[in-house]
């Protein structure tokens, strides 16, 4: 079996007397796409910002290739180089263009040259078909393009973790398929992701492994999504993907 | 009102005017860079020296410009420290000023979102690269219409350095009413010329902001 890229060890995290993440341990190899999904508040997006280390944990540990990533640690932004984000709220940078939005971290973080940095964001504009707004800002973008301009500003740094904490939650239906499909050509380019999402059939499109988190546990996990979405093994994994269908 | 009078002053106003448009100008500049380093030294949360920014903030914000200007000129001299007249006039305005800054560019720091720290902060930046590309440009842009009300309060407050024998505007009409007691010609060229120096200060903020809020950054 390969080694382990990430390795979440005994994750325990609360705020304040409340506990979020409960014991969390798991691992995933390169290549994998793990889909985690659980109703709001079950803990989904703050174990991807944990493991980001925008959060503080109480207990366990989050490694990267053996390598421990913390909050507060002296080695954090080279950890995150290598793990990329994209979130909800897209989050470019207002003040700057598409372009500078991408190349900024490439240039000033690794020190990559002007020409080269923007060759290669150009190339990956290219291929989430937005090389034409290069030099507009972003407001000038639709939800669905920011989006993509966001995960493409997270694969210019090359990381070898992708983070996407509900990337389409806060897009027009239409526009959740733009984004969906940029995700899965990653997927099939052996990009390795960790994905929170409320879109179950993408979901079960795109998963290697699912994680079903409920109060900060990982309730049920599959590594045949097929058949996890029709016939999950737990009681509340079952009453949770009910919710999603509509039938009378 | 006589306006060859007025006109027989038109040179003395003129030089005031210039006299104060320097050392006003001069004290602004110093008030945006001292604001600048003050307000950036508060939101890294540099160690003690954050505290000395905030002595400086509280002192200055909360005393009169009048009252610091005296003690520049008629004070330090008693310690040794003498300093010209135009010196303490500037370094005044600019002390007072970089106080207010310092608030100014505070709230316009504060008023950029956490996210935009944290997703920067994802792409691998350290504090100063996500201070120096990401926060700070937002929020000077914010900070604009407060600073500009802050140079317009400043430019007006050079009124105060006739009190300390500077021969700005203030000064030179008090000086004529003194000698000639034409003291309707006198204030009326008074107002003429702060207007002289203020409403293009004035006009040219009212655009730039304009410009700002039709570019508007907006997520």
């Amino acid at each position: 079996m390969e080694k382990a890229l990430l390795t979440v060890e005994h994750l325990y995290k609360s705020y304040g007397g409340h506990t979020v993440l409960d014991d969390l341990s798991f691992t995933v190899r390169k290549g994998e796409v793990i889909v985690v999904i659980g109703p709001s508040g079950c803990g989904k997006s703050t174990l991807l910002r944990c493991i980001n280390a925008l959060e503080d944990i109480q207990g366990g540990q989050v490694l990267l290739n053996g390598e421990s990533v913390r909050k507060g640690a002296g080695n954090i932004p080279q950890m995150r180089q290598k793990i990329g984000m994209v979130f909800q709220s897209y989050d470019l940078f207002p003040h700057k263009t598409i372009l500078d939005n991408i190349t900024l971290a490439p240039r000033k973080v690794q020190k990559r040259g002007k020409a080269e940095a923007e060759r290669e964001a150009m190339e990956l504009l290219e291929r989430v078909g937005l090389a034409d707004r290069k030099n507009d800002y972003p407001r000038q973008l639709s939800g669905g393009q920011k989006q993509r301009v966001a995960i493409v500003r997270a694969l210019c740094m090359h990381p070898e973790l992708l983070l996407l904490d509900e990337i389409t939650a806060a897009l027009d239906p239409e526009m959740v398929r733009e984004v969906l499909d940029v995700v899965l050509s990653l997927a099939r380019s052996g990009s390795t992701m960790l994905i929170v999402t409320h879109e179950m059939s993408f979901a079960k499109a795109i998963a290697d492994r699912v994680f079903f988190l409920e109060q900060g546990k990982i309730m049920e996990e599959s590594a045949d999504p097929k058949s996890f979405f029709q016939r999950p093994q737990t009681a509340r994994a079952r009453a949770f993907l009910h919710t999603f269908d509509y039938e009378r | 009102m006589d306006p060859e009078v007025m006109k027989s002053y038109l040179p003395l106003y003129r030089d005031a005017l210039f006299l104060t448009m320097r050392i006003g100008w001069q004290g602004v500049l110093l008030a945006l860079v001292l604001g600048l380093v003050c307000a950036a030294v508060l939101q890294l949360k540099l160690p003690f020296i954050r505290r000395i920014v905030a002595v400086y903030v509280e002192l200055f914000r909360n005393t009169p410009l009048l009252v610091q200007l005296f003690f520049l000129y008629f004070a330090l001299p008693r310690i040794g420290i003498r300093i010209s007249a135009e010196v303490c006039g500037w370094v005044g305005l600019g002390l007072i000023g970089g106080a207010y800054m310092t608030e100014t560019f505070r709230s316009g720091l504060d008023s950029i979102a956490r996210i935009q720290t944290e997703s920067a902060a994802s792409l691998g930046m350290t504090r100063f690269q996500i201070f120096r590309y990401v926060v700070l440009p937002q929020a000077v842009a914010s900070s604009i219409p407060g600073i500009l009300a802050n140079i317009i309060f400043l430019l007006k407050e050079t009124s105060v350095f006739s009190t300390i024998s500077l021969m700005d505007l203030m000064f030179t009409a008090k000086d004529l009413i003194g000698m000639y007691a034409k003291t309707l010609e006198c204030l009326t060229l008074l107002v003429i010329f702060y207007l002289i120096m203020l409403l293009p200060v004035s006009v040219a903020g009212s655009i730039i902001e304009r410009r700002l809020r039709y570019a508007e950054f907006g997520n």
